[in-house]
């Protein structure tokens, strides 16, 4: 394919007369917000919920807990989502190691554009489009968030930030005001989606995907697999992402969410992620977060009706200078509920990991079950690992498990390994995909190969 | 001349406690010394030290391999040479496959010279030989393995992974007398084909069915004594402090 860059306005979904914005105001305003809900042509009641969001966002806290957020640049961020606001960021100004991963991934040409926000996705273009016939003909609404907006209001309407709403948290908030992008899945009743759906069919602009607001909506008996993201970096040319995803799984429904995320270093990764299931219903979130500089990610699922159950299996990794703060939730709100979760942390180079997760059993949750395993491995000395596993359990007739464990590589595993003939960075790898194991073969084979290969990578660059 | 070792003096990098006091030791190709010395003699040390396990820094001294230095090389490069050390207390990996671990370990030694269908079958035979658990070869390594079952898996190594010197700590240590037989009978019948042995052990049992070519007393980081095996039967019959006596005469 020919190395050029295309930049078409009509694909960000703002209208071709959007003059080109030079300078930024300080900060979020009224008008912005305004704006740029009328230049994606959108109904009253979403233009209300930007600016109440906006109004909240302005009012609340930081989050008293998590990472340290105070060199988060608002005005980089303002600058960006103003309507005219080209997200022509050139190939040259994406950095070298970024550029050099994608080398040794062996990822191509037109792709790597797509990860570095500086080129759209062509080739999934064509994907895409024989996707939705697919998708049609099954009765699956799957549309790009802005489409879906404007063409199902009603129906997005139901289910828009219901789940989580901007009073939530401050980047909840933040999000309602100026979320971007996204998918809007609908499922009807027993339509078993064959193939796993990924996000990345939609991400056909450059830079898209920083607020992207993803809904799924499993009716009664449906089943769909959702992917997030992917191994491979992906350079974040402002450096916030504030995503956000509801999940509502109805009875009998099963739907499964994965995700890996990579950001450039330079990101705040402070995700919301959501599901309600009903009477049962089975909700899957698997994780792999590697990359950003800071990430807030806490996947929750609501067992709301009888029988209803969940898993939520992750694998956190914190190098340099990177402080990871995940972990699961699971709240129990109804009887016979089961819920699984499996966490996985590794920090190396001086990464900080935290595991903070919930789990609530509410007083009407009787039969219910639940484990919680949540381990960590730090790889050297300058490394750190903290797991914060909360209970509440509200109900007596319950069976809870749990285990938690942090632990350091050590050395002389290292030299056993290394008697066998096993280079030294070949030994730590060895040991942290052990380490891994019991979720990676969770994981589609794909998904674990490429994991594989990152761990390797980010190895053998800290041994030199 | 296999193993070289002159005045051997090496100490912990941490507390920088010497543990090395000067050891001298020469090994040809084929033969089997026994290095027998009491509990925290340092025994298990100059086995690490010899394969360069970075606990420990030389201050002094030097071992050749085949005639060259392999003071400046890392383990891994070590057992690339040939040198095996079989384990006191071998390590487990949580969610390593055992067998694979092995055919990693061969394919590194070894390179692509057999598939990975003879290298199992080959496995399996040694398995069936040291009556090894064929279960435990689908396992992590080392973990849930009995005492026993470790010291048979490290002795399936040295036989599977081909090494010229193999050193052997402790092996008889949490092994019935069956096993301490079969595991004699593979050390007699690979010396006959050539590979050499440091046989580290503070009991007398196993030298019942080994023959070993030297026996060497190893007390306080030095070998004070070396001898034939009837050096083993005055230590069984009067304890270290004969030999103890001999030293400061």
């Amino acid at each position: 394919m020919k190395d050029k860059l295309i930049i078409d306005d009509t694909k960000f979904g703002f209208i071709p007369r959007a003059k080109p914005v030079y300078k930024a105001e300080p900060g979020l305003t009224r008008k912005i917000i305004e704006e740029i809900s009328y230049f994606k042509e959108e109904p009253d009641w979403m233009r209300e919920l930007r600016l109440k969001s906006l109004q909240i966002y302005n009012e609340i806290h930081e989050p008293r807990f998590g990472v340290d957020v105070s060199n988060l640049d608002m005005s980089r961020i303002v600058a960006y989502i103003k309507p005219g606001a080209l997200k022509a960021t050139s190939w040259e100004d994406v950095p070298g190691e970024i550029k050099e991963v994608f080398e040794k991934l062996g990822i191509p040409e037109a792709e790597r554009k797509a990860l570095s926000g500086v080129g759209a996705q062509y080739d999934s273009e064509i994907v895409y489009r024989n996707i939705q016939r697919k998708m049609e003909k099954l009765g699956v609404i799957f549309l790009d968030m802005e489409s879906a907006v404007r063409k199902y209001p009603d129906l997005v309407r139901r289910y828009f930030m219901k789940l989580v709403p901007p009073t939530d948290h401050k980047y909840a908030a933040l999000h309602g005001a100026i979320w971007s992008g996204g998918t809007f899945l609908y499922v009807p009743a027993n339509v078993k989606i064959p193939m796993p759906l990924q996000a990345y069919f939609l991400m056909s602009s450059p830079g898209m995907g920083q607020f992207e607001h993803t809904i799924i909506v499993a009716e009664e008996g449906s089943e769909v697999t959702f992917i997030e993201g992917c191994s491979a970096p992906r350079y974040n040319i402002l450096n916030l992402h504030a995503g956000m995803v509801e999940i509502y799984v109805e009875r009998g429904a099963k739907v499964k969410y994965m995700t890996i995320q990579n950001w450039s270093k330079n990101t705040y990764n402070l995700n919301t992620k959501r599901a309600l299931v009903e009477e049962g219903g089975f909700m899957s979130w698997i994780s792999g977060s590697f990359g950003s500089g800071k990430t807030m990610l806490y996947p929750a699922t609501i067992l709301k009706g009888k029988g209803a159950s969940s898993e939520s299996i992750s694998i956190t990794y914190a190098g340099e200078k990177q402080h990871l703060d995940t972990g699961s939730k699971m709240i129990h709100l109804a009887p016979h509920t089961n819920s699984v979760i499996q966490a996985r942390s590794i920090s190396m180079k001086g990464g900080w990991t935290f595991y903070r997760g919930l789990l609530k059993i509410g007083k009407n949750a009787e039969k219910s079950k639940a484990t919680v395993s949540c381990t960590a491995l730090m790889l050297d000395n300058e490394s750190k690992s903290d797991t914060l596993p909360i209970m509440e359990i509200h109900n007596g007739e319950v069976d809870v498990g749990h285990e938690a464990r942090v632990g350091r590589i050590s050395e002389e595993q290292i030299f056993y390994l290394m008697t066998r003939g096993l280079s030294e960075s070949e030994a730590r790898s060895f040991i942290v995909k052990g380490f891994i194991e019991p979720v990676v073969k969770e994981l589609p084979l794909e998904y674990a190969v490429e994991l594989y290969k990152f761990i390797e990578m980010e190895i053998e660059s800290s041994i030199g | 001349m296999l193993l070289d070792i002159k005045n051997l003096k090496a100490r912990t990098r941490e507390s920088r406690k010497e543990i090395l006091k000067g050891v001298d030791l020469k090994i040809d190709s084929g033969e089997i010394h026994v290095i027998m010395g009491p509990n925290g003699s340092g025994k298990s040390t100059l086995a690490n030290v010899i394969m360069g396990n970075p606990k420990y820094e030389v201050t002094e001294g030097e071992i050749l391999f085949e005639r060259n230095s392999i003071m400046d090389l890392s383990t891994d490069k070590r057992a690339k040479l040939g040198i095996f050390l079989a384990f006191q207390n071998p390590l487990e990996i949580p969610g390593v496959k055992f067998s694979q671990f092995l055919v990693s370990s061969y394919r590194n030694l070894h390179g692509e010279d057999k598939t990975i269908f003879e290298l199992n079958e080959e496995i399996e035979k040694l398995a069936h030989r040291v009556s090894f658990d064929e279960n435990h070869l689908g396992r992590y390594i080392n973990v849930g393995f009995s005492g026993g079952e470790k010291k048979k898996g490290e002795i399936l190594q040295a036989r599977f992974l081909k090494p010229k010197l193999v050193i052997l700590d402790e092996i008889d240590s949490g092994l019935d007398v069956d096993s301490v037989k079969t595991v004699s009978s593979m050390i007699e019948e690979m010396a006959e084909e050539g590979i050499a042995f440091i046989l580290i052990t503070h009991y007398r049992r196993i030298l019942n069915f080994v023959k070993p070519d030297v026996v060497h007393i190893y007390l306080d980081g030095r070998i004070v004594e070396s001898g034939g095996i009837e050096l083993a039967d005055l230590i069984e019959e009067k304890g270290y402090s004969v030999v103890k006596r001999s030293e400061t005469r």
